[in-house]
């Protein structure tokens, strides 16, 4: 049984990166428009402004 | 405001951008016309290519366009002209404060859901291998493991993604009231708590799960409650911002410059041309002019005004030009007037207590009330104090009102989803539950029985080629009625060269002979000519060589409007008007629509009296207006309705504001909210069979976290698929087909 010290942990420790992809995802303003981003995925030139870095204030 | 004149006029949208870098703007746009995913990159796209545009992203879901620019390279208004060339609709949108605050707070909810939801999972995960492990196959070192590592994840987390209950709870309290969030709050503490407890004393049973699943539950219908609202909100402000509305301000140099109207301060001046509406309340200077008041006072006689007269916000100046000092809430005007009638009157609604409440009130004294007595009838029937306890305290974990505090809010949000997608924007949930108890409809007449605007009511009696001239020519002119004729008469080209002459009318010619529209005597109308002339109806006329027409124009009801009447009587609602307007005007339209009680002439207070008259004999009364003159009435009455064309005023005050230009949504939002209530009742009721199954089985000590935990998701589950009937109850009521709101925009635009 001591193997589930590491494992529930490890489980644990997965899920958090999950949890904190999340929130990087929510705070990156990735939700702001759901359904554009649906179809934005599918357009093949979306990269019309080369200069895009600024893209998140 | 027309779209002319944006491209004549030199503009200022200075107020609506902001800098983000050196020499670079931005600004935020509400898009009209998008119909499909396609348009997306039709206007990224022509913005692309229009040099000096640094970055254009647009927001489907909002229907919003972020633009920057290199300033030195390209102005706004051109943008603004190549989306409008492409067939989209544009205006630079005012990002307000409340609308970062909406999106704030979505935020925060969604990152209390996702702690909530990383923390059940992974409590579960531990839980459900306690679970089955009662075969005795698991030893009491690694159940306390996993208890204690369940508290490590659940206490920081609650604490976390508890806050919105918590806090609301706390501020009920500082109030001495009991809301929802008091159970709620309470019972997680006390779970938390009794578990850390317990797994400290090496016990076999721990409510982490428990708590957490509560708060994961409530937490997704906030978050698609609060969404739902953003979504309308957002969806109301583009429309307003899609007005529009500029003024021509006068600038220190003596010219005058186009600023969206919230740009205008207090004394600045600015010039109202006929045919425009008045900007901003404000004081007369110079010049004088027919003015138009029926968004006002629903007066639909224009009256005269020169130096010194007041002028509010919305009224239509027909023909002469004004010169206009913008006033801010002056002392004793109609509009300060107004502000102090909406307070006293809103203050009666305020009393109106939502079935969420109510139930909550009775039912939180409750559910402490039975914990309390299955702690002493424990005590009594010899139990020890922890067992009693802890009886008690699983008592109030599976009465915690997660149904409950779901019954409401669930069909809340299904509701104003179906309601919004047939352009009906609720202001806020509790609007339904208003909406359903109604029992007398109160209408007032311009603009809410009637179109904003008048129609042509002798088309049978003009020839066809003096008609397509009218239209031809209306199409160059800013008169009012040329703009109601222009709505009349669609799909007609404009002449060439037409030359507008300021207070009379405009003239063209068309295949060589010369074409007049404007007053009678522009168009030499002598009386020799028998028309009859219908009484109330405003006359342009239309000349095209020899041939003179008279063009009477008269008010006109809302499409569908004997329809819908009709419908609201059949489901059992009685009817009145109450207009400003006079006897003349409102007496035929009443008559039209066959209802048999109506007042004219009202002042705001009359109206608010005779809503009083009515609540007074038990009545909860709906008032659907769109004046100035309703907003008190609108803020007095149990619940009200606003068309998208009324004033922002009244807008405020109502409950739920439609697009469609007929008046079915009157009676759809009715039918849907009785059909939301219904919902809401048997949601309380399954809630409470619930509790009736649940709180015995507790009070008997018999309640396990595993039975906990099903019989909170499998009522939880029940509620909102029972909500969900809201939707599909609601198809079947479709009756008109999409895009009729954006036709009716565009028309408003002129």
């Amino acid at each position: 049984m001591n193997i589930l010290v590491v494992l529930v942990p490890a489980a644990l420790l997965l899920g958090l990166a999950g949890l904190a992809a999340f929130m990087w995802a929510l705070r990156a303003n990735q939700f702001d428009d759901v359904e554009g981003s649906a179809h934005r995925i599918l357009s093949d030139d979306d990269l019309r402004f080369p200069d895009r870095h600024n893209e998140h204030k | 405001m027309n779209a002319g004149g944006l491209i004549r006029d030199r503009v200022d949208f200075s107020i609506l951008t902001r800098p983000i870098a050196e020499g670079i703007s931005e600004m935020d746009l509400a898009i009209d016309g998008i119909d499909c995913a396609a348009c997306m990159d039709d206007i990224e796209g022509a913005m692309a290519r229009v040099p000096g545009v640094v970055k254009a992203r647009l927001n489907l879901t909002l229907r919003r366009l972020t633009l920057s620019w290199r300033v030195a390279e390209v102005q706004p208004e051109m943008l603004i002209g190549v989306l409008q060339s492409k067939g989209y609709g544009a205006f630079p949108f005012d990002l307000q404060r409340s609308a970062d605050a909406d999106r704030q707070l979505m935020q925060f909810l969604l990152k209390c859901l996702a702690v909530a939801a990383f923390a059940s999972m992974n409590i579960m995960l531990l839980s459900v291998s306690v679970w089955s492990s009662d075969l005795g196959d698991m030893n009491s070192e690694t159940r306390d493991f996993f208890h204690w590592l369940s508290a490590l994840i659940a206490l920081p987390a609650a604490a976390y993604a508890g806050q919105p209950f918590f806090r609301s709870a706390i501020a009920a309290l500082r109030q001495r009231s009991l809301n929802m969030d008091v159970p709620i709050s309470l019972g997680v503490i006390l779970a938390l708590t009794m578990s850390v407890y317990e797994t400290a004393h090496h016990a076999e049973h721990a409510y982490f799960d428990s708590a957490m699943m509560l708060l994961l539950f409530l937490l997704s219908g906030r978050v698609l409650d609060q969404m739902m609202r953003r979504r309308t909100r957002a969806a109301a402000a583009n429309l307003t911002a899609l007005r529009g509305e500029m003024a021509a301000r006068f600038e220190p140099d003596g010219t005058f410059l186009l600023v969206p109207v919230s740009a205008l301060r207090r004394n600045d001046i600015v010039l109202v041309r006929p045919g425009e509406a008045v900007p901003a309340d404000g004081l007369v200077i110079a010049g004088s002019s027919q003015i138009d008041d029926s968004l006002i006072t629903g007066e639909t006689l224009p009256h005269a005004v020169k130096v010194d007269d007041q002028l509010y916000a919305g009224s239509i100046n027909l023909d002469g030009v004004l010169q206009v000092r913008v006033t801010a809430g002056a002392q004793g005007s109609l509009l300060d007037h107004m502000a102090r009638l909406i307070d006293a009157a809103s203050e009666a609604r305020n009393h109106y207590q939502i079935l969420a409440d109510r139930a909550s009130r009775i039912y939180a004294p409750l559910v402490h009330l039975t914990a309390l007595l299955s702690f002493t009838g424990w005590m009594m029937a010899g139990a020890s104090v922890h067992d009693a306890l802890i009886i008690a305290i699983s008592v109030l974990i599976i009465t915690c009102p997660c149904a409950l505090a779901l019954a409401v809010p669930a069909v809340q949000v299904v509701a104003s989803g179906a309601l919004f997608r047939q352009g009906i924007y609720l202001n806020s949930g509790q609007a339904l539950e208003r909406l359903a108890n109604v029992d007398w409809i109160v209408f007032d007449k311009t603009g809410t029985l009637t179109r904003p605007q008048p129609g042509l009511v002798n088309k049978a009696h003009i020839a066809a080629p003096l008609l397509d001239i009218a239209a031809r020519l209306a199409q160059s002119s800013h008169h009012p009625l040329a703009l109601a004729l222009v709505q009349a008469l669609p799909a007609a080209r404009p002449l060439d060269q037409v030359e507008e002459v300021p207070g009379a009318g405009v003239r063209g010619i068309y295949k060589g002979v010369e074409c007049r529209l404007g007053s009678a005597a522009f168009c030499d109308w002598t009386m020799t000519n028998h028309h009859e002339i219908e009484p109330g109806a405003s006359v342009i006329y239309v000349r095209m060589g020899d041939e003179i027409a008279p063009l009477m124009l008269h008010q006109q009801l809302r499409p569908h409007a004997a329809q819908t009447i009709a419908q609201l009587k059949e489901m059992g609602f009685k009817l009145s008007i109450l207009s400003g307007d006079r006897m003349e005007a409102v007496a035929p339209i009443a008559q039209a629509l066959n209802i048999a009680d109506w007042q004219a002439g009202l002042k705001p207070e009359d109206k608010i009296k005779a809503l009083a008259a009515l609540q007074a004999r038990r009545q909860h009364v709906l008032m659907v207006g769109d004046g100035l003159n309703d907003a008190p009435a609108l803020a007095a009455a149990n619940a009200s309705l606003s068309p998208i064309s009324a004033v922002k005023l009244s807008q405020a005050q109502a409950d739920a504001v439609f697009i469609d230009a007929s008046l079915l949504p009157v009676a759809q939002a009715l039918r849907l909210a009785r059909l939301a209530r219904r919902l809401m009742q048997q949601n309380l009721i399954l809630a409470v069979v619930y509790n009736a199954i649940a709180v015995p089985l507790a009070i008997m000590g018999e309640v396990t976290p595993l039975i906990a935990a099903l019989a909170m998701s499998g009522s939880s589950v029940l509620v909102t698929l029972n909500a969900l009937r809201a939707q599909t109850g609601m198809s079947e009521d479709i009756v008109k087909p999409a895009g009729t709101g954006h036709a009716f925009l565009r028309s408003a635009q002129g």
